[in-house]
């Protein structure tokens, strides 16, 4: 059993790099077993395909713009990921939508897919994270623990 | 009926490039090329010690990064009289080599064939006449029945879904789609083959640079990685075992895929052998030494200059030639708009004059673009693929001849055929065959080296700043997937002075100048048949042959991101 956590988003377009932060914050907090791997996946798009090989479980962490209140925070599954993912603004023009498809058209889609997303603020430039984002990280991380749990995963905090 | 359109963004994956065209009875009659992203790293590097540049001038793109850090190296080590040793010369021909091989099969399959191939017509396809097609032009194990039955109910499941992933931006069902529906599926099979491919041959640049992208391992006077037969952390054996796996690999996948699936495409859609020529002058600083002499005459691909088509007459290049203009970009020099400068003596000055976003066109009477205009001895000069293959073709090199002569006697064209969007984008296919084959030859070189105790990866000659001269300047060279690639540096004190860049892209997609000259993308389009304005395949099918990816052309991304490809129709 392998599961992937991974963080999207561009590091210097404030919100955007909520994925990323979030990543940071859990390695900082959490000692992870071996199956669980933490990635920061910036923006590489499709360079972030040979990671999947081999993954059972994928947890996407990133910025999505729903339309809610900035800092709300949601879980995609399924049919929801493209569709939440279809108008995403991303550097890349090739963005997780498309690695997703792609991903799936070679068959080494993960079989289970989690998005846990945050409403962005603000997506202009800058390298800190909006006050209303930053203040969702903690319930996002206490909610990707959850979503480990759920999945025979028990993490040891790091004191 | 005369009308304006706006192609923007053209690219598949980076996205500050525009065109906008005049087409009238059909035909386009005037077209700009526009970059709509600024960037700023030259001024950044400013006051910063030279053998840093690289680290930074990476960052110009995140897609090619490995090409400024070699131009970057490589205009320090002029300016400084560096000489690198051999395991250097041949460590980074074999990095510059698969990256040329990987970026350019990634371009045909991801980037270009969606031109020409229509993925919906592959879903009628017939999987057995499709293996007969493709057994019939390649041995390729893989081109079974089973097979392409097997991709095309994936790639059925997942349009039956109402996705289309990176699909969806696409002209499906525009009559200027020519395929067979069976060609139109080998053609997405080997699209998703050569995404599974390339992933696994980039190893080498891991294994060679400890990290892709951006690969760590260039240093000012050779690499930093180290040839050592006894050490686990070296380029040993087992590494030199594992780099011929890959390297082998990427050869079979050229040489039985990629080339086999251009000659077929191009046979059905010939008549772009007479489209989209473009300026006619070509240069090539030219690359991958087969020496370490240092002298620019062991280049594999040679350098040089051709002026108006002239495959009678190559002339020697002189990068003191170059100058930059940006009468029709925004930026400003101090001496005046109207003149050129050359880059040691270039200037990052912006002043946006264009229209205030979101705007419906440009303002092409004026200032319209962040790329330069660079010009040789005042011309506009096109670089790339098709700029080295015609040089090489040109100056009597014996394996570009043989190549580009079977490729036009496949398709039954002569060499004046090079001159197009046909041309160009066969071009790429024939050196990318050249080099996945040298790249063996370099790591053999390699082994060989090593095999003999030859174990030296840097030169230390000047490596510290005490040693150097009070000024200095110099200009680092490389041909990278996309052409002519140029760094020029000047020192001063031990800090950089100025630092300019130009990249391919700003030949090639660089606005008029103050004579009003066209750069090539622009000229390329000029008689261009459009069928249907509001679906400007034409349009995408010549650009996209350059191979543009305008991230690196300007010179601090909007950060605005992108949209979906937009045209409109005045």
């Amino acid at each position: 059993m392998s599961i992937l956590i991974l963080g999207l988003g561009n590091a210097v377009m404030t919100d955007d790099a909520f994925g990323s932060r979030a990543v940071e914050a859990l390695a900082a907090r959490y000692r992870f077993p071996e199956e669980v791997v933490l990635l920061d996946g910036g923006t590489l798009g499709l360079d972030l395909l040979p990671r999947f090989e081999g993954v059972d479980r994928l947890l996407i962490l990133d910025a999505i713009d729903m339309g809610a209140t900035p800092g709300t925070s949601f879980r995609l599954v399924g049919e929801e990921v493209p569709r939440a993912f279809a108008s995403k603004l991303s550097v890349h023009q090739m963005g997780v939508q498309d690695l997703l498809a792609v991903a799936e058209l070679q068959g080494n889609l993960p079989n289970e897919l989690v998005v846990w997303g945050v409403q962005p603020s603000s997506i202009e430039m800058g390298l800190e994270l909006s006050a209303q984002v930053r203040s969702a990280l903690p319930e996002v991380i206490e909610r990707v623990r959850g979503e480990l749990q759920g999945w025979g995963v028990e993490l040891q905090p790091i004191f | 009926m005369s009308k304006k359109i706006a192609v923007d963004p053209v690219t598949r994956i980076e996205g500050h490039l525009r065109i906008e065209a005049q087409i009238e009875g059909g035909r386009i009659v005037d077209a700009w090329s526009s970059s709509t992203a600024f960037r700023g790293i030259e001024t950044i590097l400013k006051g910063r010690d030279p053998r840093d540049a690289h680290h930074f001038t990476q960052r110009f793109c995140g897609v090619c990064t490995t090409v400024h850090s070699m131009a970057s190296i490589r205009c320090v080590e002029d300016a400084l009289g560096i000489q690198i040793p051999d395991n250097a010369r041949l460590i980074r021909n074999l990095i510059m080599g698969i990256q040329n091989v990987q970026d350019h099969v990634i371009h045909f399959y991801h980037l270009h064939a969606l031109d020409w191939v229509d993925i919906v017509s592959a879903l009628s396809a017939d999987p057995v006449q499709t293996a007969k097609l493709a057994q019939s032009i390649s041995d390729w194990p893989k081109n079974s029945p089973t097979y392409f039955k097997q991709v095309q109910d994936r790639v059925k499941a997942f349009a039956g879904t109402g996705r289309l992933g990176p699909f969806q931006n696409a002209y499906w069902g525009h009559k200027a789609y020519r395929l067979p529906p069976e060609a139109n599926l080998m053609a997405v099979a080997h699209y998703l083959e050569a995404l599974e491919w390339q992933k696994d041959i980039i190893k080498v640049h891991a294994i060679l640079g400890s990290k892709n992208p951006h690969p760590q391992t260039f240093l000012v006077g050779g690499m930093s990685i180290p040839v050592d037969p006894d050490s686990q952390n070296a380029i040993n054996a087992d590494k030199i075992a594992h780099m011929r796996k890959l390297l082998r690999s990427a050869r079979a996948f050229v040489e039985q895929v990629y080339i086999p699936d251009l000659l077929a495409v191009a046979s059905f859609y010939k008549e772009w052998a007479g489209i989209g020529g473009g300026v006619g002058n070509f240069l090539t600083y030219g690359d991958f030494p087969m020496d370490n002499a240092g002298g620019t005459d062991s280049f594999y691909f040679p350098r040089g200059v051709i002026m108006a088509k002239d495959l009678s007459r190559v002339l020697p290049m002189d990068q003191e030639k170059i100058t930059e203009y940006v009468t029709r970009s925004w930026y400003t020099y101090s001496g005046g708009d109207d003149k050129g400068l050359h880059p040691y003596d270039g200037e990052t000055s912006h002043r946006y004059t264009g229209p205030k976003p979101p705007y419906e066109f440009l303002d092409t009477e004026g200032k319209y673009s962040w790329v330069k205009a660079p010009r040789y001895d005042g011309a506009p000069m096109e670089v790339g693929p098709l700029a080295r293959m015609v040089i090489g073709y040109a100056a009597g090199h014996q394996e570009i001849q043989e190549t580009v002569n079977f490729v036009l006697n496949k398709l039954g064209v002569g060499p004046e055929a090079l001159f197009s969007t046909l041309g160009r984008t066969a071009a790429r296919g024939i050196e990318t065959l050249l080099l996945a084959q040298k790249n063996e030859l370099w790591l053999n070189q390699l082994a060989d080296n090593m095999g003999r105790g030859i174990l030296e990866v840097h030169n230390g000659y000047r490596w510290d700043p005490s040693t150097w001269p009070r000024e200095a300047r110099g200009f680092g060279y490389h041909e990278a997937p996309r052409g002519a690639l140029g760094h020029w540096v000047r020192i001063e004190r031990g800090a950089i002075a100025n630092f300019q860049a130009v990249v391919p892209s700003t030949w090639n997609a660089g606005p008029r100048d103050a004579a009003g000259q066209m750069g090539p993308y622009e000229a390329s389009l000029v008689g261009t048949p459009v069928a249907d304005p509001e679906q400007p395949l034409e349009i995408l099918r010549t650009i996209h042959s350059f191979d543009p990816c305008l991230a690196c052309a300007v010179h601090v991304l909007d950060g605005k991101g992108t949209e979906i490809v937009r045209v409109k129709v005045l």
